[in-house]
């Protein structure tokens, strides 16, 4: 049976893309503590099939000014991956880095661009590269294009691309502690259904 | 006591006035406001996507999709009262959120695109839009005056 809409997916499923992402994080948190110069711990990442009104509510309502980092993904297999910094993390990671708070969500400079971008960067390669080693496919991603808005507003992208095959997008909650704060950021992965069949095939659990 | 209806993403709504409806940051989506002027009752719909026939096996929200709405918005105004010929549209939304030039990344402008046809089908007139750029945009739609009212981060309110 083929995978035609994302609701198929079982635990089962869900659990190896959870696996995926508890190495993918590992690696973050080191490239992160080497970026941030200071130590960066985190958490297992839970990994949940959530309808678009609760992925919003869940990043603070749909008019919450957020960053949001978008990453196409070719190669094997194809998709998106879009990264959602809140304010919180991105002050931690200025504050850390060149000792100033960002004065306006909306208007980054070009210092604090670099920085979340180089950021999402990181995130995004290490979520990419720990699924290519254990699948052993070749897997590309692009620059990430950044975009500070409405959090409902970023969070359409990824949603209508997912809207040709489900009403539910693949929401990956991560928990850094960076120094001595928690601090939450999200990752939603948008995978074309033929990619996501190829993978789980790849992994022994072919759907 | 006038009440503020929201109105989800694929979703639509009716009131009359002096309601207002409001639907939350359309970042790529558009959102539709109808208004008979008459019988002061007002409409908006919230649509992802261009086509219903572009829809994927099983998936069946009707809601989604411009020409599937914008239908379904008219038949439920109809059904309140609103005559299809009195009609009027204003549009807003149909962002680029994300400056990657890619056929998967230009679907703001096929909706509005989309939007336009199924309207002019109706012969529905659009007399006022906001729709394109790169930004969200929060809307208000009020029953009493047919005004839509758009909101975004950091910029002036407009009222159309």
């Amino acid at each position: 049976m083929s995978i035609q809409n994302v609701e198929q997916l079982k635990d089962i499923h869900i659990d190896v893309l959870r696996e995926i992402g508890n190495i993918g994080s590992g690696n973050a948190a080191s490239a992160l503590a080497d970026l941030l110069q200071c130590e960066t711990n985190i958490a297992v990442p839970t990994v949940r099939l959530l309808d678009f009104n609760d992925a919003v509510k869940f990043l603070g309502g749909p008019e919450n000014i957020t960053i949001g980092m978008l990453v196409n993904i070719t190669g094997e297999i194809h998709g998106m991956m879009l990264y959602i910094i809140q304010r919180a993390f991105a002050s931690k990671m200025t504050m850390q880095l060149f000792g100033t708070d960002i004065a306006d969500m909306m208007n980054l400079n070009d210092m604090e661009r670099s920085l979340i971008s180089e950021v999402g960067n990181i995130m995004a390669a290490s979520y990419i590269n720990a699924l290519a080693s254990l699948t052993g496919m070749t897997i590309d991603i692009s620059v990430p294009t950044l975009t500070s808005d409405m959090v409902g507003a970023i969070l359409s992208v990824p949603t209508i691309e997912f809207a040709k095959v489900g009403n539910k997008v693949l929401f990956i909650d991560d928990s850094f502690i960076i120094g001595d704060s928690e601090i939450k950021s999200n990752m939603i992965l948008v995978p074309e259904m033929q990619s996501l069949e190829t993978l789980f095939e790849k992994l022994g659990v072919g759907v | 006591m006038a009440n503020l209806v929201t109105v989800g993403i694929a979703d639509l709504n009716v009131v009359k006035a002096p309601d207002t409806l409001v639907t939350y940051a359309l970042g790529s989506c558009v959102g539709i406001c109808l208004y008979d002027n008459e019988k002061k009752i007002a409409g908006l719909a919230h649509i992802m996507l261009p086509l219903s026939k572009d829809a994927a096996q099983g998936i069946d929200n009707k809601r989604r999709y411009a020409d599937t709405g914008i239908m379904e918005l008219i038949q439920t105004m109809n059904l309140q009262g609103a005559s299809a010929s009195r009609l009027t549209a204003k549009i807003a939304g149909g962002a680029q959120m994300f400056s990657v030039s890619s056929s998967m990344f230009n679907i703001g402008e096929r909706n509005v695109e989309a939007v336009k046809k199924v309207l002019a089908s109706y012969r529905i007139r659009i007399v006022a839009e906001e729709t394109g750029l790169n930004f969200g945009r929060t809307v208000f739609f009020h029953g009493d005056t047919g005004i839509m009212e758009v909101r975004a981060a950091m910029k002036e309110t407009k009222m159309v």
